[in-house]
């Protein structure tokens, strides 16, 4: 077992269960990425950072690869010469999701990789140019940052014959906002409020990876009662983003009638999410230590009758959409994801499940109270939307079934504890399963209760350029269906 | 077909009546009366995000469930701003996409309103100004409404929408 030796070598990180830190030498940054592909592991999040304390020499820079293995997670850290022409050692052959992370951290950072495509990504500043595809009848159709519908700015290249999609390609970066410069200039004991910003729609999953790696820091034990009404928070989350793509999916196949009834469930759901926490979205209710609002046994229990009750009424739709044959002819076999292919891609959370990857951090590496609360994970092998959507009807259930575990036996006493300052210089990972997948933060403490460095990561960053396969020999008509069956992040990947 | 017919006779009709318009939102009046009579309340908006975490999306796209049932009241979401007479933006616009809300802005025809969406369309929200991003709607392009919250609710929304359209 060569990954092993790395294993051995390295150093338990805070935050998540199993994480460990490896400092790595050039020739070995390769090496570590070829044993965790070897053995049947994913990149999770590569990130460019400046090693520099505060006052220090400018232009030390180090990049980092956290790879998900079947151990736990090893985070690479590869410190690079003062020299600002140095190449790194591109991942992109071992893993393709790195190209793109890779960019973007050469337009941050300026730190820049082996790797073949030296285009931009994030920095709209420099030239960019697509890669056009040449022939007989071939023609371009081009779509965004402004798209028809209301969803986040992006943009889409499609090379066309006829009807059918021969080639898109992506160009995101237009919702870049200088996140992590953002992160920089706040104290460590309110980087929670940004995070839950990352992705509006995985705020929980944002804010707890984000807790989980601060507190790990400074040794804050989190109260079993915080650590339960966090899980039913995630769990709502999961449960009302799947309610929502459920519709559009019924109403991009031309069903509105599914439309009107899962966008109504999930207006349900949000309406008793708010009775109990008093938000919809639940931006601002994970902090360190805890959670800010507490839940009254009353509250609990009205929140498990709407849970039941949403979960009863989406058995009975997903009966209406199984029997309707549009709908069925329009969700199987279109925009598939071979398992192979999805597995080279290293596609995560629901898109790689759907795939036939099975992997669920609730599972894999569980925190309290997914560790006692057992969730099951959902696989499909289909690849296709169908496939996608069954995926999330079965975790409809599943989380529902959870739901109601949870609020059920939720223990008593405090819902927060206090949260020290982490010393200077000290790293933890966080690494939550959010609806879409695995979500990771990366938070480096600075001195006296500063930010010196966070990367939030998103599983989009994975999925997007899987999305550009899935998408090869349908029709153009078919790709609002085919993307909103993987629902990707753009804020989460343009930070 | 049976089933979803049954399904929906048996929900029945849910949506609740619009908020009145809360002139507290308004930034400018721009919009002549007798414009506002002719274009009575069937508005067509087009919605821009400028850079959103799109917690603000989320809730706009909740005004077409049947609760609030936004095309119920003579609105609707359209594909093009030249088909549009209200735009709807939300995020701190972000400098990668300044260029394009200043196109969707010329490009819809007068008379045209714009309603700033959410606190980071209204302030900056806490990402303010900064090397990335230009803050805040205003800073941008012209506008009447601004409506905060992070997220504003679907009620909220649908106040400074009508708000926007009184003339």
């Amino acid at each position: 077992m060569p990954l092993r030796r790395w294993w051995d070598r390295a150093e338990p990180l805070a935050g998540a269960p199993q994480v460990r830190g490896l400092g790595v030498r050039p020739e070995e940054w390769l090496q570590v990425a070829q044993d965790v592909a070897a053995s049947g592991g994913v990149l999770l999040a590569l990130w460019a950072s400046c090693t520099a304390a505060s006052g220090g020499s400018a232009g030390e820079r180090a990049i980092y690869a956290a790879y998900l293995t079947d151990r736990g997670v090893l985070v690479a850290e590869l410190v690079l010469p003062v020299d600002a022409a140095h190449l790194y050692p591109g991942l992109e052959s071992i893993f393709p999701a790195a190209a793109r992370m890779q960019r973007a951290a050469r337009d941050l950072f300026g730190a820049r990789s082996s790797d073949p495509d030296a285009r931009p990504w994030l920095d709209h500043d420099r030239p960019y140019e697509f890669v056009r595809v040449d022939g007989e009848g071939v023609h371009e159709i081009a779509v965004g940052p402004v798209h028809a519908g209301i969803i986040e700015p992006g943009h889409f290249r499609f090379s066309v014959v006829g009807e059918k999609v021969l080639k898109l390609e992506e160009r995101f970066g237009y919702a870049h906002k200088g996140l992590e410069q953002r992160f920089t200039e706040l104290p460590i004991l309110q980087g929670h409020r940004l995070a839950a910003r990352v992705s509006g729609d995985s705020a929980v999953a944002y804010a707890w990876a984000y807790c989980q790696a601060l507190e790990g820091m400074t040794g804050c034990a989190l109260p079993p009662r915080a650590a339960w009404l966090r899980a039913v928070c995630l769990e709502l989350e999961r449960l009302a983003n799947h309610l929502g793509d459920l519709g559009a999916l019924g109403n991009d196949a031309g069903f509105a009638f599914g439309l009107t009834q899962f966008s109504r469930l999930k207006e349900d759901l949000l309406r008793a999410t708010a009775a109990a926490f008093g938000q919809r979205y639940l931006f601002d209710v994970l902090v360190p230590g805890g959670v800010a609002v507490d839940l009254s046994a009353g509250g609990a229990c009205a929140l498990a009758d709407a849970v039941w009750a949403v979960c009863a009424e989406t058995v009975e739709l997903r009966r209406i959409y199984d029997e309707h044959e549009g709908v069925r002819d329009r969700f199987t076999g279109t925009g598939r994801l071979a398992p192979q292919l999805a597995a080279r891609l290293g596609v995560l959370g629901l898109a790689g499940r759907a795939s036939g990857q099975a992997r669920d951090v609730r599972v894999d590496l569980p925190v309290p109270p997914y560790t006692e609360v057992r969730i099951a994970k959902v696989v499909q092998h289909g690849g296709d939307v169908a496939a996608r959507v069954a995926v999330r009807f079965e975790e409809v259930q599943e989380s529902g079934r959870m739901l109601i575990g949870l609020l059920a036996r939720l223990p008593g006493g405090a819902h927060a504890a206090a949260v020290g300052v982490p010393p200077d210089g000290a790293l933890g990972v966080g690494l939550i399963e959010g609806w879409r997948g695995p979500v990771l933060v990366a938070l480096q403490a600075g001195p006296l209760g500063a930010i010196r460095r966070c990367h939030p990561h998103d599983p989009s960053w994975q999925n997007w350029p899987a999305l550009e396969h899935a998408i090869m020999d349908n029709i153009v008509a078919d790709f609002p269906l085919i993307n909103k069956s993987f629902n990707l992040a753009y804020s989460g990947v343009d930070l | 077909m049976l089933k979803a017919l049954r399904k929906i006779a048996s929900i029945g009709l849910i949506s609740e009546p619009a908020p009145a318009p809360d002139e507290l939102l308004r930034v400018r009046h721009a919009l002549d009366a007798t414009v506002a009579a002719v274009l009575g309340r069937a508005l067509c908006i087009r919605h821009v995000d400028a850079g959103s975490c799109n917690g603000c999306e989320l809730e706009i796209q909740a005004l077409g469930n049947p609760y609030y049932n936004l095309e119920g009241h003579n609105i609707r979401f359209v594909a093009s701003p030249r088909h549009a007479d209200l735009l709807l933006v939300t995020g701190p616009v972000v400098r990668n996409m300044e260029m394009a809300l200043r196109r969707v802005y010329a490009a819809t025809p007068d008379p045209k309103l714009v309603v700033a969406v959410g606190d980071c369309g209204c302030t900056g929200g806490m990402l303010g100004e900064c090397p990335a991003a230009l803050g805040r709607v205003a800073n941008v392009i012209p506008v009447d409404v601004a409506v905060p919250g992070c997220p504003p609710s679907p009620a909220r929304i649908l106040q400074a929408i009508l708000t926007a359209i009184q003339g």
